[in-house]
C-alpha cells in the first residue's frame, strides 16, 4: 500500500454475482488460479482476460458486487487478471472480506461518474479516485484499520503466518 | 446508552464468543465452535493453513470437510481436490465427508456437533442455514475458513440486525420456500447487506425445523449474514435426535433489543411463488408464470432436499407420471435422509414417476454435473440461486419454486400451481 495505481477502467454494472466473476462449471475443474483467470468475468464480457491483462486495469461496477458464493476463487482469478481493484458503490460482504484476505483492493465510492475507458488514478492512503479523462476526483472514505492492516500484509494467511495468529 | 439498551441474538452470541460486550458495529475477536469446508473451497483453504505456517487444526473434532458439490467425482481435476482432501484428513485428524454422505448444510447439523449459542463458519454461503438452529453460523471465503480452522478464532464486524416477523396460518399449497421468495422479492438481493436477518413470529413458530432451515438457508441471497431463529421445544426435539454430546445454550434477543428495521409479512395473503431468471429477488406470483414451458425439474439441494420436502413433492407425484419431455431430477440432502426417504417409499415414488435419482450431495445445483441443461431450456428447482449459468448453461434459464410447485410443473411441462393437486388428495 502507499503506492498509487494507475489503469483503465473497465466497467459493469449492479449486483455482479460470483458466478459471473468465476462460473461453477470452472471452479471444480482445477485449483490453477493463473489457468481460471482466463474465464474472470466471462458470462458478462468473454474477452475481460484478453482487454485486461496485458496493461491491467481497475473493474467498476454499481451496486452490491460480488453477491452469491464465498467462492475465494473469484477475487483470485481477477488478481490473476491483473485487475488492480474492484471500485463499487457497494460490495457483497463475503467478497469484500475474501477481496482483503486475498490482497485485492476494493473501493467502495460513487462510480456512477466513471465510463469504459476512463484513466483511473487510485490512492488508497489518501482515499482518493482521480478520474483522468474527466479530470473529477472520488472521494472514499479509508478502509477499516483492521482491513487495512491485513491488506498490508498482503492477505489474511501472510499475516497469521507473521504473527502467529490474530494480531489486529 | 449503549451499553443499557437491550441485545439481538447477533450481539449476544458475538459477546459470548469474544469475551467483550459486543453491540452493533464493534469489530470483534471471537472463538469459533465449529468451522467447515467443501470439495469447492477445501483446497484453497488446505493451501491457506499451509501458508499460515501451521500443520493442523486448533481442534479437529471442531472440524470437518465435505465433498458435496461435484461427487462422485465427474473430472480429474475434482478428483485431485478430493484425494488433497482425505490426504489432509488423515493427516490432521480432521473428519472427511466422502462421497455420497451428502450436503455440508445437512451433514453439519446431523452430526449433533453443533448446538443452540454456537458460532460456526463455513467455506460455503449458505452455512447461514444453521440459523434455523439457533446457531450464528455465516459463509466466509478459504482464508478466513482456514484462519479459523488453524487459530480457532477469526474477526468479525457484529452486524446490525433485522427482524421478520411473520404472521399468520400458511395457506395449503404455500410454504417456508414462498415465504422466503416473498422477502426477497421485497427487500431485494441486497436488503439486508452487512446485517443479520432475525426470524419471528407464530408462523416460524409453526414450522418444523425442516422448513425453518429452508428459510434459514436464503438469508445470504438478501445479502444477510445470518438468518437467526430462537430455540424453541422443536429445536431442542432436533437436537436431542442428532445428539453429538453438546448442550444446547438458546439465546433469545431482549425485549428492546436494537433492530436496524422490522419488516412484518402476514402470510395468510400469500400464494405459490416462483423467482424468474436470472435472480433470486426477481419474483413473481404463480399466477404471472403458469404455463412457462418446463424441460427439467430439480427437487434436492441445502434449501429443499429434506425429508418434508420429500414427503410434499411424492404427495403430488404418487400415482402419476411427469409430462412427455420433460426430466425430474431427485437429490436428498444427505444419506439419513435417502434412507429415511426410502424407507416411507417417497424414492419408489418418485423413480415410478419417471425422476432420476442422484447421489446425496448438491446434485445438479452448481453446474458441474447431474444435469446440466441445454440451451433454451428452462429448468423448475428447489434451489436457492438461479444466477445465468447457474446450472452449467449460460443459455438455460432457472426458475426457483417450492417442492409442491417443482413437482406440479413437472407433471404437466409447464410451470404450474400445486394446489389444484393438493385439492385432488
Amino acid at each position: 500500500m502507499g503506492d498509487t495505481m494507475t489503469a483503465k477502467a473497465f466497467v459493469f454494472g449492479d449486483d455482479i454475482n460470483t458466478d459471473y466473476i468465476i462460473s461453477g462449471k470452472y471452479k471444480f475443474k482445477s485449483n490453477d488460479m493463473v489457468e481460471m483467470a482466463h474465464h474472470a468475468m466471462e458470462e458478462l464480457d468473454p474477452n475481460y482476460f484478453e482487454r485486461v491483462s496485458p496493461q491491467g486495469g481497475f473493474l467498476v461496477a454499481g451496486s452490491n458486487f460480488g453477491m452469491g458464493s464465498s467462492r475465494e476463487q473469484a477475487p483470485l482469478v481477477l488478481i490473476h487478471s491483473n485487475t488492480k481493484a474492484v471500485l463499487a458503490k457497494s460490495f457483497a460482504r463475503i467478497f469484500y472480506r475474501n477481496a482483503i484476505n486475498t490482497g485485492l483492493p476494493v473501493v467502495e465510492c460513487d462510480t456512477s461518474l466513471i465510463d469504459e475507458g476512463d484513466v483511473l488514478t487510485v490512492d488508497l492512503e489518501a482515499g482518493l479516485v482521480h478520474d483522468e479523462t474527466k479530470g473529477i476526483d472520488i472521494p472514499f472514505p479509508p478502509l477499516p484499520p483492521v482491513m487495512a492492516k491485513l491488506l498490508a500484509d498482503g492477505g489474511l494467511a501472510p499475516h497469521i503466518r507473521k504473527n502467529g495468529g490474530f494480531a489486529l | 446508552m449503549p451499553d443499557m439498551a437491550g441485545k439481538t441474538i447477533a450481539e449476544k452470541i458475538f459477546s459470548a464468543h469474544s469475551g467483550v460486550d459486543a453491540h452493533a458495529g464493534d469489530i470483534v475477536i471471537a472463538n469459533i465452535d465449529f468451522a467447515m469446508s467443501q470439495d469447492g473451497t477445501s483446497a484453497l483453504a488446505i493451501d491457506a493453513i499451509a501458508n499460515m505456517g501451521a500443520t493442523g487444526v486448533f481442534d479437529p473434532s471442531k472440524v470437518a470437510m465435505v465433498m458435496d458439490h461435484s461427487c462422485p467425482s465427474p473430472l480429474e481435476g475434482v478428483s485431485a481436490i478430493h484425494a488433497k482432501m482425505r490426504e489432509f484428513g488423515k493427516r490432521t485428524g480432521v473428519r472427511i465427508y466422502d462421497w455420497g454422505c451428502g450436503v455440508c448444510h445437512q451433514l453439519v447439523p446431523e452430526s449433533g456437533r453443533i448446538t443452540a449459542g454456537d458460532l460456526v463458519v463455513g467455506c460455503d454461503s449458505h452455512t447461514c442455514t444453521y440459523g434455523a438452529l439457533n446457531v450464528f453460523s455465516t459463509g466466509v471465503g478459504s482464508s478466513d475458513g482456514a484462519a479459523a480452522m488453524v487459530t480457532g478464532k477469526l474477526w468479525f464486524r457484529v452486524p446490525e440486525t433485522i427482524k421478520v416477523v411473520y404472521t399468520g396460518k400458511l395457506p395449503a399449497g404455500v410454504y417456508a420456500k414462498d415465504m422466503i421468495l416473498a422477502l426477497a422479492a421485497r427487500i431485494g438481493v441486497d436488503g439486508a447487506t452487512y446485517k443479520a436477518l432475525e426470524f419471528h413470529g407464530d408462523t416460524i413458530e409453526s414450522l418444523s425445523v425442516d422448513a425453518r432451515m429452508t428459510i434459514s438457508n436464503m438469508a445470504i441471497e438478501v445479502g444477510a449474514k445470518a438468518g437467526l431463529m430462537c430455540c424453541d421445544q422443536k429445536t431442542l426435539d432436533w437436537f436431542a435426535a442428532h445428539d453429538g454430546g453438546r448442550v444446547p445454550a438458546p439465546v433469545c434477543p431482549d425485549q428492546d433489543a436494537v433492530y436496524a428495521q422490522e419488516i412484518v409479512i402476514d402470510v395468510t395473503q400469500l400464494t405459490p411463488r416462483v423467482a424468474k431468471p436470472h435472480a433470486v429477488g426477481n419474483g413473481a406470483t404463480i399466477d404471472e408464470v403458469a404455463g412457462t414451458p418446463i424441460a427439467q425439474g430439480y427437487i434436492g439441494t441445502c434449501t429443499n432436499g429434506r425429508l418434508e420436502d420429500f414427503a410434499i413433492a411424492a404427495g403430488i407425484l404418487e400415482g402419476r407420471h411427469i409430462a412427455p419431455g420433460c426430466r425430474l431430477v431427485v437429490a436428498p440432502a444427505s444419506k439419513d435422509i435417502f434412507l429415511a426417504a426410502m424407507e416411507a417409499g417417497y424414492i419408489q415414488t418418485f423413480v415410478k414417476a419417471g425422476a432420476c435419482v442422484v447421489t446425496p450431495g448438491c446434485g445438479p445445483c452448481v453446474g458441474t454435473h447431474n444435469g446440466v441443461p441445454s440451451n433454451g431450456e428452462n429448468v423448475i428447482s428447489t434451489a436457492n440461486r438461479n444466477f445465468k449459468g447457474r446450472m452449467g448453461n449460460s443459455n438455460a434459464f432457472i426458475y426457483l419454486a417450492s417442492p409442491a410447485t417443482v413437482a406440479a410443473s413437472v407433471l404437466e411441462g409447464a410451470i404450474a400451481d400445486p394446489r389444484k393437486y393438493l385439492c385432488e388428495q
